[in-house]
């Protein structure tokens, strides 16, 4: 008799009424958005004040340079020597004072100085460093009699167009996106397995504590009650997660029409816009549109799925294992390290050897290797992996998973009629053919 | 066919504890059999290899005239020992889930569980958490769950246990009343005397052996000493009691009663009957108190295990 449909309905069920997994699946979202938007408002109160800065420039080789912009104001004092023009700063709270003492081109660098009340932030410190730098270059420039327009013009921004010889284009931008998209892939993977491995564990420990599992057994084949579990547990989990997502979107947008928190209009906002601006930068960024487009996308989407939904079922048939193997939650510490290990070693895999040798025998062997393959396949198909590759993988993904419920079972079942003996070698093999 | 369940030869061995060996026993259709035997005779084993929950090394079981298969274990009704429930489950979410679980459509289940519960007089816990019950609340609960599919044999592991004197009665005879219906029992108990007026059959364990099994009475005749229980009122007792001395092997024995003088366990000779023995009684003095002694299912246990040098 199949009575999986029935066991899987009262897992979900059972997961799904308890109260506090209903109080977490609707208090998450509420103290994640709560914190997040806690955060962005008080960041953006620090970053709503227009920051005014004084400038002492003796040297008179920066007047152009500092240009005054919607959040950041530069203030030129004139005629006052460093000590009133900090006492003239602090009463104008400004930001800090820049000094710039009175000093040929070539000695000028090392003696200019950011002078504030507080450690100025570092972003902005980075800025003004980089403006001061372009302006002196261009002095000395100047100075040796270089003609700048020349020079501008001389300037050369060099991106190799990489392209494979079926005409497939690459770039080195693309290779980290590349990455980034596995590693998005393993960090979901991971989080779904820390979250709901531990509750399928407690799941398959439940009968044990509540010492049903004689009547269960006596019902039902265990590797049912295994699946029933594992996959009732998961789409309790999926539930909540789609919940949770559907939430935070919600919460966040409602947050930020409400309080108004707006991250785009900040004065760091505005640094980062500059950078953008940059032509260098700009033409990298073309680049991953470019090789986002060139990513097989829908190969991507289904190895996805796949992937992660085998990866995440393998992982949580070793819980149920540990589950089933042990009689009470204190136990299962020790369990916990075994099995997160690969899960991170596959990440170290995926960003040591995958971004170097994408095709290499060692990230080829861990994209089959069933504990690390969810992650290291992930990373490795938008550099190209064969359908069969992929295919092969996925096989012995699903072969192990089976495998490991099936021994997760038989665990189970011996586990109640050994009275903490030890079965021997012979008797797990019995076991194992009923 | 008269055998509901024939376990024949089973053996089983775990790790380096024999847990049974060779046992043979017989189930008529329609009896109440006790299992009996002090705890860890293999009592337990054997009902686990019944419910296919483990598998013997040995030998094979037989119910209804099929070797056991996986289907059968909608036929058998079994209440272990260790026994639980869901505990934040509602009572009748959980009893519909473990009798569709036994095979029964959730139409039936919820039909029978109506009369169960109206019946027993819990109908009002239906909606109760096993959690906020008590433990003898929660007994009857799996008892209902453990008869419900009407299972030809039902296999209780120390049934009683935990139920009060009340409850116990009210349980013993749906037990009955179950059998009346048609079902086989099996009572597993150490309590030997708990069972021992209900069963008719019984088969005692020890030590992963079967020692002794049969018809209760047949047992007991077989095992009972011709020895009569007395009471007797006299004015000379030192001397009523040297003249049944004189003819009878007696010993002295503890009963209570109000008003007897003298007690005495009687052990007839092969040439007297019990009419005899009494005849002589009331010559002698008034006799208040007479019966029979036969022995209860753990004298017999004790009996045989010392008989068998065991």
């Amino acid at each position: 008799m199949n009575h999986l449909p029935l066991i899987i309905k009262r897992e979900y069920l059972a997961k799904v009424k308890n109260k506090t997994f209903l109080l977490m699946t609707f208090l998450s979202p509420l103290i994640m958005v709560g914190f997040i938007s806690l955060v962005t408002y008080l960041t953006t109160l620090n970053n709503e004040i227009i920051r005014t800065i004084s400038v002492l420039d003796e040297s008179e080789f920066f007047k152009e340079t500092l240009i005054s912009t919607e959040y950041t104001k530069y203030h030129y004092l004139d005629g006052v020597d460093l000590q009133s023009a900090k006492s003239l700063s602090n009463q104008a709270s400004s930001y800090g004072l820049l000094y710039i003492p009175n000093l040929p081109i070539d000695s000028v660098s090392e003696e200019i100085k950011f002078l504030s009340e507080d450690a100025p932030s570092l972003t902005f410190i980075t800025n003004l460093e980089s403006k001061i730098e372009n302006r002196i270059k261009e002095l000395k420039l100047e100075k040796s009699g270089v003609d700048l327009a020349k020079i501008k013009a001389a300037n050369t921004n060099v991106n190799l167009g990489q392209e494979s010889y079926e005409g497939v284009k690459t770039s080195k931008a693309g290779s980290f996106m590349k990455l980034a998209f596995g590693g998005f892939a393993g960090y979901l993977l991971f989080m779904f397995i820390i979250i709901y491995g531990n509750l399928i564990m407690r799941s398959v420990i439940e009968e044990k504590t509540s010492r049903i599992i004689e009547v269960i057994i006596s019902s039902v084949k265990p590797i049912q009650l295994m699946l029933g579990k594992i996959f009732g547990t998961s789409l309790a989990g999926i539930t909540q997660f789609a919940i949770w997502i559907v939430m935070i979107g919600v919460l966040m947008l409602s947050s930020s029409l409400i309080f108004g928190v707006d991250l785009s209009a900040t004065p760091q906002q505005e640094i980062m816009t500059e950078a953008m601006n940059n032509p260098a930068v700009n033409s990298e960024l073309q680049g991953y549109i470019n090789d986002f487009r060139a990513l097989p996308l829908w190969n991507l989407i289904i190895a996805f799925v796949l992937f992660f939904t085998g990866g995440y079922l393998l992982y949580s048939s070793l819980y149920a294992a540990i589950g089933a193997a042990v009689d009470n939650e204190t136990d299962t510490q020790q369990f916990m390290i075994p099995i997160i290990m690969p899960l991170i070693f596959s990440f170290y895999i995926g960003f040591f050897t995958v971004l170097e040798d994408p095709h290499g025998s060692i990230s080829t062997i861990f994209s089959h290797v069933p504990f690390t393959s969810p992650v290291v396949m992930l990373m490795r198909i938008p550099f190209g992996v064969p359908l069969w590759e992929q295919l092969l993988s996925l096989f012995i993904l699903v072969v192990t998973f089976v495998f490991t419920v099936w021994i997760a079972a038989k665990i189970y079942r011996v586990g109640i009629l050994m009275y903490g003996k030890k079965p021997s070698y012979k008797e797990l093999i019995k076991w194992l053919k009923y | 066919m008269n055998d509901l369940l024939e376990v024949q030869g089973v053996s089983k061995k775990f790790a380096d504890f024999q847990a049974l060996s060779s046992v043979t026993i017989n189930v008529p259709k329609h009896s109440i059999f006790g299992l009996l035997g002090p705890n860890g005779a293999g009592k337990t084993t054997l009902i686990r290899i019944i419910n296919q929950i483990t598998m013997p090394d040995s030998g094979k079981v037989i119910l209804d005239g099929e070797p056991l298969q996986p289907h059968h274990v909608q036929y058998i009704g079994y209440l272990p020992e260790e026994r639980g429930l869901y505990k934040s489950m509602k009572v009748g979410e959980q009893a519909l889930y473990l009798a569709q679980l036994k095979g029964l459509s959730y139409k039936e289940a919820k039909k029978r569980l109506v009369y169960w519960f109206e019946k027993l007089g819990i109908s009002h816990w239906w909606d109760k958490k096993i959690q906020e019950l008590s433990k003898g609340m929660a007994q009857k609960i799996q008892f209902v769950v453990t008869v419900l599919h009407q299972p030809k044999l039902l296999i209780f592991d120390e049934p009683f246990s935990g139920f009060d004197p009340i409850n116990a009665n009210i349980i013993k005879d749906e037990i009955l009343q179950l059998r009346a219906e048609g079902a086989t029992v099996i009572f597993s108990t150490h309590r030997m005397e708990s069972v021992e007026e209900l069963c008719d059959h019984i088969a005692l364990i020890h030590e992963s052996k079967k020692i002794l099994d049969g018809k209760l009475e047949d047992i007991k005749r077989q095992y009972k000493t011709n020895t009569f229980e007395v009471g007797l009122s006299t004015k000379h007792k030192t001397a009523l009691k040297q003249t049944i001395a004189e003819r009878f092997e007696i010993a002295t024995a503890d009963f209570k009663s109000l008003e007897d003088d003298l007690k005495l366990n009687i052990k007839l000779t092969p040439n007297d009957s019990s009419d005899d023995l009494l005849a002589f009684l009331s010559q002698n003095a008034s006799v208040n108190h007479y019966k029979e002694l036969i022995p209860n299912a753990s004298e017999i246990f004790i009996q045989t295990v010392k008989n068998n040098g065991l």
